[in-house]
């Protein structure tokens, strides 16, 4: 995987080196973070899972309930009262508020029904016979749709926890696997490329003083053979002119006249 | 993530749906007529004639045009028909909830939320 990942254009500096370290530590704390926030979000979205399969089947059974309520109102007022309903509708009674509920940094709308009760478009609903029927079936509607506006805001959250997940978890991996590892390239590129300088400094100064060495030994020996032609000349001047004098011998230095 | 003013004004639910499921809804008191002249109902009566595309129209003006619906509530053997649109329609506002009829008791497995619910935990 490391290979594969390839590495950061940077020159191999230790400047560089420090900078990819600190980004290193600083993409772990991150990844850790993430990783937290993410099963901190999965847990709070299974839990929302459960709680949405248990309310549709409740919603199922409230509106079969609420159904056979209305069945009764049909019965009992003896004719359709659909029209009449539908004509009368002006404006709603019931209606929806949002709060929102922080998870992990995440806003989480929730629907809250209310009522205004001043409001009563249906006053004439019922007038002639069947005004209880209506009353009833009024009741348990507005309990399920109090049923559905929870099941909405469960639907609600789901969908948003879904879109977070997805986005957490997207950006885990793209730490986990691209950018650490990139990271880690980096630093051995670094790391092997100042060592690769460090040996050819080593190397170099090695050369260097070797060379002084040779060039030292080469003098040398150059001194030594001029010395030594120097000596076979004087060997030949000494055969001209006696041996040097014994400046500390007896004999006795001429006065010195200024 | 939805902004806050994403939802702050939807304070109405919207229905699409057979007779009886509208009336009912209706009593409860979720029924809205916007005021003339452009006057707009937030619910919708669907029989067996009802077109396909007027259908869709409603379930498009309720959960794209209109900004004051929080929650769209849709028969279940309806959404079956506009199944495709229901399918797309994946964002956080408005909710879309697939409620049984009279006629058509509730099945979780055409529920395309539960559907996503299912595929999540891989079954």
């Amino acid at each position: 995987m490391s290979s594969g990942a390839g590495r950061e254009a940077v020159f191999a500096t230790r400047q560089a080196l420090g900078q990819m370290n600190l980004k290193l530590k600083g993409a772990q704390t991150g990844h850790s973070l993430l990783k937290r926030k993410s099963e901190a979000l999965t847990k709070r979205f299974r839990e929302i899972l459960k709680r949405i399969d248990e309310a549709k089947r409740k919603m199922g059974r409230v509106m079969q309930i609420a159904a056979f309520s209305l069945a009764e109102v049909t019965y009992a007022v003896g004719g359709d009262i659909g029209y009449q309903i539908q004509e009368s509708v002006k404006t709603a009674r019931f209606r929806i508020k949002t709060k929102q509920e922080n998870v992990s940094g995440v806003l989480l709308p929730q629907f809250e029904g209310y009522t205004i009760d001043e409001i009563n478009d249906f006053g004439l609903t019922g007038l002639g016979k069947g005004g209880q029927q209506v009353q009833r079936c009024r009741e348990t509607y507005s309990r399920a749709v109090e049923t559905l506006v929870e099941l909405a805001s469960l639907q609600t959250a789901f969908t948003i926890l879904d879109e977070v997940i997805k986005v957490v978890n997207r950006r885990v991996n793209a730490i986990e696997h691209v950018i650490i590892p990139r990271t880690e390239n980096t630093i051995k590129y670094i790391n092997a490329e100042l060592d690769e300088l460090d040996r050819e400094e080593f190397y170099r100064l090695k050369k260097v003083s070797g060379k002084k060495q040779r060039d030292q030994a080469a003098a040398d020996a150059e001194l030594l053979r001029q010395r030594e032609t120097e000596k076979a000349k004087g060997i030949s001047d000494k055969e001209i002119d006696v041996e040097p004098k014994d400046v500390l011998g007896e004999e006795e230095d001429k006065d010195v006249i200024f | 993530m939805a902004a806050p003013a994403a939802y702050k004004d939807r304070q109405f639910l919207a229905v699409i749906g057979d007779e009886d499921s509208v009336t009912g809804l209706l009593l409860a008191g979720i029924g809205h007529v916007t005021d003339p002249p452009d006057s707009q109902k937030n619910f919708l009566v669907c029989d067996s004639k009802t077109e396909k595309s007027e259908i869709e129209k409603a379930f498009n003006s309720f959960t794209k045009e209109r900004k004051d619906i929080g929650i769209v509530l849709i028969n279940q053997h309806i959404a079956e028909q506009i199944r495709d649109t229901v399918d797309k329609f994946r964002d956080a506002f408005p909710a879309v909830l697939e409620i049984p009829s009279k006629d058509h008791p509730y099945d979780p497995e055409k529920d395309s939320v539960l559907r996503r619910v299912r595929r999540l935990f891989g079954e």
